[in-house]
């Protein structure tokens, strides 16, 4: 397996970032392995860390009355996680392992220290925390619209 | 008669013969998912329906009704005429309720199909939502038999539940022996299901296939195709490389009634299946 070093300027997510800004991100990160089952983080708990999966599967889900609900996967690639940067710094949903899972796991208050000290590393971020939040609400949005049900 | 009464004569028995049912009998019946059934259709003493991929048929269950169903079957075998039809009440109910030796009426095949040959030499991405599988499978199967002639070939399939996933055999097969890059995703699914949850469009960016030499073929609602071809401009394929199937009221079948129109298109005789170029500044325009 790459050190982090090799493998976060690949990652689409931290691609265009200076050298330096990688270097800082790499400062925070650390590689961690998880078991079936095992949570990432709780709706409700500090948010001080974000994730970027290696190998292996993550659902996000929340509870009802019924039992929980999956309501998006992250998978080989994908980024989990953006409360790190949006006050209050909470988790808004569960995230948990469902087979072994590899991750980089990102300690989002030494991130916030260094992007305060560094609005241009912050703006970069911020940029690609955005990507995702938008691209998250997109995909929410449309399927609310159920459109699956409507064509004939 | 003079050339121009020819010409009108001869379009007007080519319209009295689009416009009359042949008769078909059904020959089998599967379920594919809890609303939704393909039919096997074999012409009645008669040579078999001969179609490109991407067509579609009206099909009519006499005394219910008449619809447009794209066929889903195999071009290379015209003898069985195949329909994946859902069940969304009236006609398409009484012909999801027809069991073999049903008889039904087909006209057409009718509109411009997906042409999946001009993609020879390129990287193949399909995109398709819920029932929208169904008249991309016809290009598929024609991509299969031809594998050789198409690069790194991608299957995107979005689906409301793991229940709702059509032909879910045909896509093991299609990943096993074709060398199809399948990639699944439902809205939403239960614990016990291990594929992915999320929107069909975001798979766009996971998978490998060179841009500028790719050809993107794209069925499903068209909220979703119109997502699912921005996503493909995003990386960098160009909208007349981008081919999507419309769905309207086709009612004649020939471009007469103008049930089906979608301003200056009719879309049963120039399309279903019509490029993004053409389609992007009619799909954003509200209750074209």
């Amino acid at each position: 397996m790459r050190t982090i070093s090799e493998y976060l300027p690949e990652h689409p997510f931290f691609r265009g970032l200076d050298e330096r800004w990688i270097d800082l991100v790499v400062g925070c990160a650390a590689n961690t392995h998880v078991y079936p089952g095992a949570y990432l983080f709780r709706e409700g708990g500090p948010a001080d860390r974000f994730f970027v999966v290696r190998r292996g599967r993550v659902t996000i889900e929340t509870s009802t009355p019924t039992g929980s609900i999956v309501l998006d996967t992250a998978h080989e690639g994908d980024v989990v996680g953006w409360s790190w940067l949006v006050a209050p710094f909470r988790w808004t949903f569960d995230a948990r392992a469902t087979e072994e899972t590899s991750l980089v796991a990102v300690d989002g208050a030494c991130l916030r220290g260094k992007c305060e000290a560094d609005p241009e590393l912050g703006y970069a971020l911020l940029q690609r925390v955005v990507q995702t939040m938008s691209d998250r609400l997109q995909s929410a949005r449309a399927r609310l619209l159920d459109l699956y049900g409507n064509r004939s | 008669m003079s050339t121009q009464d020819e010409v009108a004569t001869e379009r007007s028995r080519t319209v009295d013969s689009a416009m009359v049912p042949r008769q078909f009998v059904v020959t089998a019946s599967r379920r594919d998912t809890r609303d939704t059934r393909t039919l096997e259709l074999r012409a009645l003493g008669d040579e078999p329906l001969a179609f490109g991929s991407g067509q579609f048929t009206m099909l009519s269950a006499f005394g219910a009704g008449e619809v447009p169903i794209s066929i889903s079957g195999d071009p290379t075998r015209p003898e069985v005429l195949q329909h994946t039809i859902r069940d969304v009440g009236g006609a398409t109910r009484a012909l999801v309720a027809a069991s073999p030796g049903t008889m039904l009426g087909v006209r057409g095949p009718f509109g411009h199909g997906w042409q999946v040959a001009d993609g020879r030499g390129s990287d193949i991405v399909f995109v398709a939502g819920g029932i929208g599988l169904a008249p991309l499978r016809p290009a598929i199967l024609e991509v299969c038999a031809d594998r050789a002639s198409y690069g790194r070939v991608s299957l995107l399939y979005g689906a409301r539940t793991p229940e709702d996933i059509l032909f879910g055999p045909d896509l093991r097969v299609w990943a096993r022996d074709h060398d199809i890059d399948v990639e699944e995703t439902v809205d939403t699914g239960p614990h016990a299901w291990r594929g992915r949850v999320g929107l069909v469009t975001q798979l766009v960016a996971r998978v490998a296939f060179d841009a500028a030499h790719t050809l993107a073929l794209v069925c499903g609602p068209e909220v979703m195709m119109r997502y699912a071809a921005q996503a493909l401009i995003h990386c960098g394929v160009t909208a007349d490389r981008i081919r999507l199937s419309m769905e309207r009221n086709m009612k004649c079948g020939v471009g007469l009634c103008g049930h089906c129109q979608l301003r200056e298109l009719f879309l049963c005789v120039d399309g279903p299946v019509l490029s993004y170029d053409r389609l992007e500044p009619l799909m954003t325009r509200a209750e074209l």
